[in-house]
């Protein structure tokens, strides 16, 4: 019998509903897998009970023909998540302990389609950081090694970088995510699976810690552009709850995937072509050309012009949105609360603040402080507005010559941990592909297309205009069917 | 009409008073989340993980709240602003739990728009407003629950305020306190605040600066939550003087912030323009911007009711009732809504209004309770001035029937047959007691006769007593005359 920590989302519902195995097995093997891949660190939380119960919920209603859309699969949770009952840090010393008395609306969808929960997935804190090297709790290792023996550990992406580990070592078949900047398909990218952005308000923020409410959107991460299309329209539709929530009926993704693109334009845009890409990166991208016009597709140049400006205005936005959606962590109410002997509440604040954020949390904090203070307001945060409207005009102008966009995920594959932590701005450079289209609300997906010459996976983007999840899912789906792309981390741990 | 100036050692100077009242929004649940705002529960017992910021938690804007600011604007002609938007007010506070208040700062929901006011003995007098921005309320600190600790009561938290922000328009502490009057009635008429200053559901931040007649404004101060008219007032008052002085004395008023002290009636500097926050204002990222469609305004313009000003208009010119009656039964929305169910039940406006201010409200005085809790129904009192109206009672009869009324609370009319107290036009009866009396009383005729008319008094009044009150006055003077001067 094959390992059932090979299957993915699809197969385990298939096969659960099909008798093949029980959903108990299925969960039994993942957990085992969780407890393997302690060396890691993908986890900061392993909840076996609530995927054994899910597990034998599905069983049940298999007997009673009652089967829902997940029934039987089990998943990890991005720790940015709020779980009823469930330490909920977001990967920070300030919320250690909480322990949330609501479920979010993402992992309530989940689990109400019958989805259990394997654990809570560590990730850069406040998902701040493209390497995961930002957690409290230690940094996530990626699976993957490269091939010149030298055993570095490597980054795996961030900020869902234990999302995306656990996925690639084989501990979940499916995993939530979230994405301000290209925390989904960064660290697909690095690991080697696929994963979704949705369109802003495709999926509720309701119970997603906030770090830029004008830029988080939830999505999943999964094996393939299949299981992820069947994750995204559980996770998907309209919240009351959430003010910026869109209010518009979910579609059938999965049904209605084909990689037939025929009739479909896809633009490349030019000023994606950054000083200093690997020739590697620029290789895989005309590869990812070729498997479009194999699929169908027109092919077509566009122009972004404000593209260099992206990163610029995202590390205003974000920051500033950040430093006011933290300010709630202050000791007061929950979480981490520091009272030096004597102490007033402003010492309070201090010594909570200073003690419970990790640097790069301040670092942005104080960005973002700094960008929203008198005198600088409009310098920044108003012209920051500007240009992401231009961003977004950009795009626009791009959809009157075609339907979706082809760009690398990422400059680079997986760098080694500690490589690019001391130097914030390579860090940030990262993000270079994704935050055009986190700032213009658009989805976009990566999905693995190939590996680098040390053997690390690389993977590409489709870009959609809003609303078009079936079209980047489609288009993703092109590449994976033409890419064949087999490869997996061996198990060293 | 005498303008107010302070008097000061270099000649009169003249105050500047520009006032943002903080009024609570009358609304079941609060601005962005679906927990209770009654007045009064038990502390932390109103609070939804919205109001305490758990991590994760999203504001949802509460139409109600928003559709009682509309009409708010709507009740002070002012321009309803269709496009609107939420911004933050960052800063860190035990009682602020998202450690931001959400308000209007750049676009507010409604922009400019008056008021009329009506200062005692002075002439009426437009004052401008501004704009009106709907933000949400902070929490409130207890200090005094233990020896070293601050408590938080989040139960205001989150609950929807309207700041109505007024021009620098009124020259007195009258003017301001006809003006903190009037906005009230406006709102209790509207229903989007109860105006309770005493609950703090409405309070005034007080700006003031003074000059001498005629020259630029002067450099302002705020006094912060004033909850009283007459401490707006006193403060208004004690602030310029002060200032005046200040400035007379070689020295410059500074741009701060002050506290009210209701006990001494002063004010006192609480923190300068220098260590003044800086509240990072920004659009709040989780809320889009309010559009406003037209049935939603029509539907909030339909909903307003007839306003203090077309009230007052209507009973002078339509209903007869004097100015003055008019005025005072109008000031408020209760009087104004009992008056109208007096009518409604009946009574002639005229006879209805002049009782209301004479007999209603003497008693309500006496008994030091409100309209709304008349022991006497609107119903009831429209009978009782209705059989004053057809002769049954004379006033001093209905006055009995009253203060029986007020005690059993029965209907006038019960109590006039239960008890006979029914005036009688009977003239044989009178004419009978007339005759008793002028017996009794041979020299008072004789002098009356005489020339000495002051006497009828006397025989009124006697014959009113033989009549145990209940003759009808008028018949009692006529059949009288016919006597005396036969």
């Amino acid at each position: 019998m094959t390992d059932l920590t090979d299957l993915g989302i699809a197969a385990i519902r298939d096969g659960v509903a099909a008798g093949t195995f029980s959903a108990r097995e299925v969960a039994d093997s993942f957990i085992a897998s969780v407890e393997k891949g302690r060396p890691l660190n993908a986890w900061l939380v392993e909840t076996p009970e609530h995927a054994i119960a899910a597990a034998e919920a599905a069983d049940r209603a298999r007997t009673q023909g009652e089967l829902l859309p997940l029934s039987g699969v089990p998943l990890g949770i991005k720790d940015l998540f709020a779980t009823k009952g469930v330490e909920t840090t977001a990967a920070s010393g300030i919320l250690k302990g909480f322990k949330p008395e609501y479920e979010s609306t993402i992992t309530s969808k989940l689990f109400g389609a019958g989805a259990g929960m394997l654990g809570k997935l560590n990730m850069d804190q406040f998902a701040m950081g493209s390497s995961n090297e930002t957690s409290a709790f230690g940094n996530v290792i990626s699976p993957w090694r490269r091939n010149d023996g030298g055993n570095a550990a490597l980054a795996p992406g961030g900020s869902s970088g234990g999302s995306s580990t656990a996925v690639a070592a084989r501990m979940a078949p499916g995993v939530t995510g979230t994405d301000t900047g290209g925390s989904i398909r960064q660290p697909a990218a690095f690991t080697g699976i696929s994963g979704i952005k949705p369109t802003y308000g495709r999926c509720s923020r309701w119970g997603v810690v906030a770090f830029a409410s004008s830029l988080d959107q939830a999505g999943p991460m999964a094996r393939d552009v299949r299981d992820c299309a069947i994750m995204l329209e559980a996770m998907s539709g309209f919240d009351p709850k959430d003010a910026t929530s869109l209010d518009i009926a979910v579609p059938q993704w999965e049904k209605a995937l084909s990689g037939d693109l025929k009739g479909k334009k896809v633009g490349v845009p030019k000023e994606y072509r950054v000083d200093g890409m690997p020739a590697e990166i620029e290789a895989l991208w005309q590869q990812g050309i070729q498997f479009l016009k194999d699929a169908g597709a027109e092919i077509v140049e566009v122009s972004l012009p404000h593209t260099k400006y992206a990163l610029p205005t995202y590390y205003i936005i974000a920051p500033a949105e950040a430093s006011s959606n933290l300010a709630r962590y202050d000791g007061v109410r929950y979480g981490l609360r520091d009272l030096p002997d004597g102490a007033n509440l402003q010492e309070m604040y201090a010594a909570t603040r200073a003690d419970g954020f990790g640097a790069e949390v301040k670092r942005r904090i104080m960005i973002g402080t700094y960008v929203l203070s008198a005198g600088f307001y409009d310098a920044y945060y108003t012209k920051a507005q500007k240009v992401r409207a231009l961003i977004a005009r950009d795009f626009d102008q791009a959809w009157e010559k075609c339907d979706l966009l082809l760009t690398p995920t990422a400059p680079s594959a997986a760098f080694a941990l500690g490589e690019k932590s001391a130097d914030p701005i390579a860090m940030y450079l990262n993000d270079v592909f994704t935050v055009p289209s986190s700032l213009a609300g658009l989805p976009a997906m990566s999905v693995p297309a190939g590996l680098d010459a040390q053997g690390l996976p690389l993977g590409l983007q489709i870009i959609g205009k809003a609303l078009d999840e079936q079209g980047v899912l489609n288009a993703s789906l092109a590449i994976e069917e033409r890419a064949g792309f087999t490869a997996r981390p061996g198990r060293w741990w | 009409m005498s303008s107010y100036r302070i008097q000061g050692g270099t000649g009169e100077w003249e105050v500047v008073i520009g006032l943002e009242v903080h009024a609570q929004v009358t609304s079941e649940s609060k601005l962005f989340s679906g927990a209770a705002t009654a007045f009064g529960a038990e502390p932390n017992t109103q609070v939804s993980l919205i109001d305490a910021a758990m991590p994760g938690m999203l504001p949802v804007p509460n139409k109600e709240c928003i559709r009682q600011a509309v009409r708010t604007g709507m009740a002070i002609n002012a321009q309803i602003n269709k496009w609107s938007r939420f911004d933050r007010k960052n800063y860190f506070y035990a009682d602020l739990p998202q450690g931001y208040q959400i308000s209007q700062l750049y676009h507010p929901l409604v922009g400019e728009g008056s008021i009329e006011i009506e200062p005692e003995g002075a002439e009426p007098k437009v004052i401008g407003i501004e704009r009106i921005h709907v933000e949400q309320d902070a929490g409130k600190l207890m200090h005094d629950q233990h020896p070293t600790r601050s408590y938080v009561d989040l139960n205001r938290s989150g609950v929807a305020l309207m700041e109505i922000v007024s021009r620098p328009d009124m020259r007195s502490p009258a003017e301001a306190g006809a003006y903190v009057k009037k906005l009230r009635s406006i709102l209790r008429y509207v229903g989007s605040c109860d105006g309770n200053m005493e609950q703090g559901s409405m309070r005034a931040d007080v700006n003031v600066s003074v000059r001498k007649p005629g020259d630029a404004f002067g450099t302002r101060t705020e006094t912060k939550n004033v909850n009283s008219i007459r401490f707006v007032m006193a403060a208004i008052e004690y602030e310029a003087r002060r200032q005046v002085d200040l400035i007379e004395d070689g020295g410059t008023v500074v741009q701060e912030t002050r506290l009210f002290d209701p006990d001494k009636g002063v004010t006192r500097s609480m923190r300068s323009k220098e260590d003044a926050h800086d509240y990072r204002y920004f659009p709040d990222p989780d809320l889009l911007p309010l559009e406003l469609d037209d049935a939603f305004l029509e539907e909030a313009r339909a909903s307003l009711p007839e306003l203090p000003d077309a009230k007052r208009k209507r009973y002078e010119e339509v209903l007869g009732i004097s100015a003055y009656n008019a005025d005072v039964l109008t000031a408020d929305v209760e009087t104004a809504r009992w008056f109208e169910a007096m009518l409604a039940e009946g009574a002639q406006a005229k006879a209805a209004s002049n009782w209301v201010m004479s007999e209603l409200f003497g008693a309500l005085n006496r008994l030091g309770k409100s309209i709304s809790e008349s022991p006497v129904s609107p119903k009831q009192a429209a009978e009782l001035v209705g059989l004053v109206q057809d002769g049954t009672l004379s006033g001093s009869l209905a006055k009995q029937v009253f203060e029986v009324m007020l005690e059993t609370g029965q209907d006038a009319g019960v109590i006039v047959e239960e008890r006979g107290l029914k005036q009688t036009s009977d003239t044989g009866a009178i004419e009978a007691e007339i005759a008793k009396v002028m017996e009794a009383n041979p020299d008072k005729v004789a002098e009356y006769r005489g020339g000495k008319d002051k006497l009828f008094g006397f025989f009124v009044g006697q014959t009113m007593r033989a009549m145990a009150g209940k003759a009808n006055p008028a018949v009692v003077n006529d059949l009288l005359k016919k006597a005396l001067d036969a």
